[in-house]
């Protein structure tokens, strides 16, 4: 496949592997924000090239890992409503909410659809003029352009059956309290690729210039990662800091100011809550008045206890980096992909998810 | 979650444009790339062409890759 298969040449990578383990002289620890990141780094087994001075962990970029329970019961809430049909990325189905997923919802009779396209159930709403059709807002950058282009056209087309929940999150909040925080102490980030593509290598600049972190905006193949990693190696020997590109093919400083004008258009920032790191302060977004008509939270039934996270899941400690999938005496033991626990276990993208189905391979059911 | 796929562009109308990649062709939108053409290869995220992907870009991360390893031996 053009503008892939190139940026999987293993020969390449071993050697670009060679000259890391030649450099990477002192311990350093490189978290990789994006879960995309983290699937491609155990599907290519690249943590096994790397010299043991480089420990790579995974941060809070898998936005079905972050989005706290209430959201997900709600979205079961909304889902189980006899006049709603709920359309959502595939993902969100086997999450555990406080008693339930909507997969099992789906299967005791509520409407819940996967769609691969915002746009789809804009469509859905056309088609289906006497149900409410919600959507599962749920991703960060690179997701709300195409969401935001929902909202728009529905607007636009007059579907006033459309609505949006709005989950969504941005990544800038999230990094500077990962880089203000001691106990992890980083040595750089390998800055997600695709959010970049939309907002710009320039977002990452305040981070490097003031916690000293040196940032690479990297793409999704494993030659892509490798170079991220050689080149975070050359900033920490060159006690330097600052952001560079890896991922030039697709990302500039400033990214693509049409679809952020979009994002800027629909929706605003407001505090928001992530599951293992708390509230963070204008790292949500909800609809802006102008759309209130498409807003799916002015009906949410209300929640009729409180929350109940399972005790064992340490999903809050891994998605911070704090501690491993392994560490965890639940994981695949208690929690396997086919019984998750947590929401790090159900997401494909999600740090245990990852370590089990690459690294782990454990032999037992 | 965020991962887009770079597709190549056959054809452009309006706001959708047909895209190609290994024998797989998609519909998607494109509001957020304007001066689309034929032949451009752009990286698609549900449903929406989210930006373009510079082929001599790719060619130099390639070149320089290739200068990372020979540094190596």
């Amino acid at each position: 496949m053009r503008l892939i298969d190139e940026f999987r040449d293993s020969t390449l990578a071993r050697e670009i592997a060679a000259r890391i383990h030649r450099e990477a002289v002192r311990p350093m620890q490189f978290m990789e924000i994006c879960g995309t990141h983290t699937m491609a780094i155990a599907r290519y087994g690249l943590k096994a090239l790397l010299p043991e001075t480089i420990r790579l962990i995974s941060g809070p970029g898998c936005p079905v890992c972050v989005t706290p329970q209430a959201q997900i019961d709600a979205f079961i809430r909304l889902g189980t409503q006899p006049d709603v049909t709920l359309a959502s990325f595939g993902d969100m189905l086997r999450v555990p909410g406080s008693t339930t997923t909507l997969e099992t919802a789906r299967a005791g009779g509520a409407d819940v659809r996967v769609v691969y396209a915002p746009l789809d159930a804009v469509e859905l709403a056309r088609q289906h003029p006497e149900r409410r059709v919600v959507f599962c807002g749920v991703g960060f950058e690179t997701t709300m352009p195409a969401v935001a282009l929902a909202v728009t056209e529905a607007q636009r087309l007059g579907v006033a059956n459309f609505f949006l929940f709005c989950a969504h999150k941005v990544i800038p909040p999230a990094l500077q309290m990962l880089a203000s925080d001691r106990e992890i102490a980083l040595d750089g980030f390998i800055c997600p690729g695709h959010v970049s593509a939309i907002i710009g290598s320039e977002t990452y600049e305040p981070i490097a210039r003031e916690h000293g972190i040196p940032c690479v905006v990297t793409g999704f193949e494993p030659l892509d990662i490798l170079q991220a990693i050689w080149m975070l190696v050359r900033q920490v020997n060159r006690a330097e800091a600052k952001v560079e590109i890896q991922y030039t093919r697709a990302v500039s400083r400033q990214g693509n100011p049409a679809a952020m004008a979009c994002v800027e258009r629909v929706f605003t920032p407001e505090d928001a809550e992530w599951r293992g790191l708390g509230v963070i302060p204008g790292s949500g977004m909800r609809l802006r008045e102008t759309f209130a008509a498409h807003d799916a939270t002015r009906f949410v039934p209300a929640a009729p206890d409180e929350v109940s996270t399972p005790s064992i899941c340490e999903c809050g400690r891994i998605l911070t980096g704090r501690q491993r999938p392994a560490d965890c005496q639940a994981f695949a033991t208690a929690c396997t992909p086919a019984h998750p626990l947590g929401p790090c276990m159900v997401s494909s993208e999600g740090a245990c998810a990852a370590e089990y189905r690459y690294v782990a391979r454990p032999s037992w059911p | 979650m965020c991962l887009a796929v770079p597709m190549k562009v056959i054809e452009v109308t309006g706001a959708t444009a047909l895209v190609e990649q290994a024998g797989v062709t998609r519909s998607v939108r494109v509001d957020f790339l304007p001066e689309l053409a034929m032949g451009d290869y752009v990286l698609v995220h549900a449903g929406l062409a989210i930006e373009r992907v510079d082929a001599e870009e790719a060619a130099e991360t390639l070149r320089l890759l290739k200068e990372i390893a020979d540094a190596a031996d």
